[in-house]
């Protein structure tokens, strides 16, 4: 086809406009991934974690987080006696360094927290633009090119999971290191955890192994009364755990 | 009857202009991927999944490594992830010629798993630094990739390597 | 940020979200409601004291919603994107369907009253002025310059309607800011069916006492008489209004203390040590206490006007000053506990900051000045505008 100065003034036109749609990109997570095959979570065995920080490490190298924030972090606890409603809780710069040598008597164990990827999320139920949103996929993610910063989110998380990204000015948080698992990998902060108290699930394949460990074990969520439809089970988690 | 209602009826072209007005508005600038899925703009998820990863999983690490594995394989390690103590290394599994993981401070990595803190489960190895290593680097005695030392050798391994002092103390 | 913390938090929290902008927000829409319903008093509800006070709780009200979305965009980490609020307004989110109702206000309830209530001021200015002011007039009458009577009372009319929807929708505007708080079931502190109602009425509070002192200093600084009678209603309707707020307030509280649910202790903790100043001493003692034993004792007993004057003044300010620190103990306070309920934080307000003390300062004066423009443009005083000939509709100009 000769390139004659009038195509030339339709062609580039309809050339930039689709230039604009490719740019825009498409919404589907990678090739081969059907978002409708699954319905991510995690499993946290509290009895395994030796809180030594492998995984807030791997968060913050996997996902560039900003120092002094965490996507994910550990707590430690101390139960003296009886004292479910009053614990002893500490997590020097999110257990990242693991902890400081503690010979402390009683109850005492680690927990690592991080997004619980509500079914019900309220963070994504106040976000005023749709910024944040729970994907088909079942994993709460903040589209950052949207975000307004208005930090509504942030109030309504019952788990202070979520931060403002001092450099990017949105809302972040874990976002179950969705560019991997879309790839066939899992979590990196279960990729390093050396004990497996970590474990990546899909509550929509029936050979992932957690099916079976929800029916063989007391697990829990965290603030199970704020019915947030939470999908990071606890297993062996004490009354006292916030 | 419309002579003394003129201004209402001016006002109301105002507003109904603005309503026009705003809804082209909406219709040229909301992105065209927004509400696909729901509300929200679907492009997102294809972004947020195309972000280059930075760990590559021990499978990687071990198919380079092997001998590396075959150490491991004969202690408890095995279940230890090269990357938990190496840290993410996916552009090292990119470019291995040109990227080199750097020396690890044993005495800094292998605390944060073994100093003893009680709320570490009872059966998992763990021993008070200050008194077991004595100032010296954790790989003075133990191999990192084998860490259990065999009774009989014990003080041949403390012998045959030199006494490395940590650089760092054993603190961060 | 070395921010000191007592006891634990989860580690995002420590920062606080929501600065001294986000406080100034609710104060700032609760005048404009309180103004708002002060102005429909006269309106609606025919109490015919309180007429001197009626234009200018109009502008009054004007003024403060203009600057309302102010520290707002400020506070926005991406101020430039906020239209993605009326572009794709999320209808689950309280801020979201706010942005709606704020804009109804304004347009459907506000702007229409003013303009429908002034347009015979404004066509008459626009024919008698010139210059750029002419250009300014001239522009609001939205090129009709059509006075007589019949459209007048036509007008009124409508004014009159809009006045009967304004008062619903001005409860709508700052009950909603109370929901947009009392919906947040992660925050036990904000989190209540009674936040829209309490934020109502604080509103109304402060919106009547605002109008109140704006009329007094105004009439002082034009070296006119005060009405006393006028006064006198309007500090009546705000120490009635101000006992239902403390009762509330007070529901509130005891219903708190009494059921002592899993947050009690770490909020109680928190009001003794970190809000004791802010909430006992000034929301309480001196912004609330203080000004209904004034006031109340100004309907029991017999006063001179002069003193009068000088109490309602007094408890006006404190009125004020109260329902500020009422705003700040809610969002200021409700972040600084932790939801592990292990813990506090301190806010750290910066100074010269985009989110910092001056920054609210100047936002806080800004309202006067629009109102001072205002008031040269469309002057609210009775005394100022001309009569009409002929008759003169049933509301309008004195």
């Amino acid at each position: 086809m000769e390139i004659t100065r009038r195509r030339l003034l339709v062609l580039l036109p309809a050339a930039a406009v689709a230039w604009k749609y490719i740019q825009a990109g498409t919404p589907e997570a990678s090739p081969n991934y059907k978002l409708s095959e699954h319905w991510w979570g995690m499993l946290i065995d509290i009895p395994k974690c030796i809180g030594c920080g492998s995984c807030v490490r791997a968060c913050s190298a996997e996902n560039d987080v900003p120092d002094g924030y965490f996507r994910t972090w550990i707590e430690r606890y101390h139960v003296p006696d009886w004292a479910i409603e009053r614990p002893e809780v500490e997590s020097p710069n999110g257990g990242k360094d693991g902890f400081p040598p503690n010979q402390s008597t009683g109850k005492n164990f680690f927990v690592p927290k991080l997004c619980n990827h509500c079914a019900d999320s309220p963070c994504t139920q106040v976000c005023p633009v749709g910024a944040t949103f729970v994907s088909p996929d079942g994993v709460v993610l903040v589209d950052k090119n949207y975000c307004l910063g208005c930090r509504y989110c942030v109030q309504a998380c019952p788990y202070g999971c979520r931060f403002i990204n001092p450099k990017t000015n949105t809302a972040e948080k874990c976002t179950l290191c969705y560019h991997r698992i879309t790839k066939g990998l899992t979590t990196a902060c279960a990729e390093v955890c050396p004990t497996g108290a970590r474990q990546l699930a899909d509550l929509k394949n029936p050979s992932d192994p957690i099916h079976e460990f929800l029916k063989t074990h007391s697990v829990q969520v965290l603030k199970p009364h704020m019915a947030t439809g939470a999908k990071v089970f606890y297993n062996g988690m004490d009354g006292s755990v916030r | 009857m419309f002579k003394d209602t003129e201004h209402l009826i001016r006002l109301a072209a105002v507003l109904i202009l603005a309503v026009v007005a705003f809804v082209a508005l909406r219709a040229a600038v909301v992105p065209k991927s927004f509400g696909q899925y729901g509300h929200y703009r679907a492009n997102a998820i294809g972004e947020i999944a195309a972000r280059p990863v930075a760990h590559a999983g021990h499978e990687v690490c071990e198919g380079c490594h092997t001998d590396v594995v075959d150490q491991k394989k004969l202690g408890r390690h095995i279940v230890v992830p090269c990357e938990a103590c190496h840290g993410a290394q996916a552009k090292h599994t990119d470019d291995p010629a040109t990227i080199k993981p750097p020396k690890l401070d044993t005495a800094v990595v292998c605390s944060r798993c073994h100093e003893a803190n009680s709320a570490k489960p009872k059966a998992f190895p763990q021993v008070v630094t200050a008194d077991h290593a004595q100032g010296l680097a954790c790989d003075t005695c133990h191999q990192p990739h084998r860490p259990k030392i065999e009774e009989n050798k014990t003080e041949e391994a403390a012998a045959s390597k030199p006494a490395v002092k940590s650089a760092t103390g054993g603190k961060k | 940020m070395q921010i000191p913390v007592e006891g634990f938090m989860y580690p995002n929290e420590v920062e606080l979200q929501w600065s001294v902008l986000i406080v100034l927000y609710p104060f700032i829409t609760g005048l404009v409601a309180g103004a708002f319903i002060l102005a429909s008093l006269e309106r609606v509800f025919r109490v015919r004291a309180v007429k001197p006070t009626y234009r200018l709780a109009l502008l009054t009200a004007l003024a403060f919603l203009l600057v309302a979305p102010l520290p707002l965009q400020l506070h926005l980490g991406h101020p430039e994107r906020s239209f993605e609020m009326y572009l794709t307004p999320h209808r689950s989110s309280a801020m979201a369907m706010f942005g709606f109702v704020y804009l109804w206000y304004l347009m459907a309830v506000l702007l229409l009253e003013i303009w429908l209530d002034y347009r015979r001021d404004i066509v008459l200015k626009a024919q008698s002025t010139s210059g750029l002011t002419r250009v300014v007039y001239r522009a609001l009458t939205l090129g009709s310059s059509n006075i007589s009577d019949r459209s007048l009372s036509i007008d009124d009319r409508v004014g009159y309607v809009i006045t009967l929807i304004g008062i619903p929708s001005a409860f709508l505007l700052h009950g909603y800011v109370g929901f947009i708080f009392g919906s947040v079931k992660a925050n036990p502190w904000w989190s209540s069916p009674l936040m829209p109602i309490v934020f109502i009425f604080s509103a109304m509070v402060s919106g009547i006492a605002a109008v109140m002192l704006l009329y007094m200093a105004s009439t002082k600084l034009r070296g006119k008489e005060i009405d006393i009678r006028c006064v006198d209603v309007i500090a009546q309707y705000l120490f009635y209004t101000f006992v239902i707020d403390f009762s509330l307030e007070m529901v509130d509280l005891l219903q708190r203390i009494y059921e002592a649910d899993e947050s009690f202790r770490s909020l109680d903790f928190m009001v003794h040590t970190r809000l004791w100043t802010s909430q006992v001493i000034i929301q309480i003692l001196l912004g609330t206490v203080t000004p209904i034993v004034m006031l109340g004792l100004t309907q029991v007993v017999k006063m001179s006007e002069a003193a009068r004057k000088r109490i309602y003044a007094i408890a006006g300010s404190l009125t004020v000053v109260g329902i500020f620190a009422m705003r700040w103990n809610v969002v200021i306070g409700g972040q600084l506990f932790s939801k592990s309920f292990l813990g506090y934080t301190t806010y750290k307000m910066g100074f010269a900051t985009r989110e910092g003390l001056l920054t609210a300062i100047v936002l806080m004066l800004l309202p006067f000045a629009i109102l001072w423009v205002l008031v040269k443009l469309l002057p609210p005083w009775p005394d100022a505008t001309s009569h009409a000939s002929g008759t003169v509709p049933a509301h309008g100009t004195t």
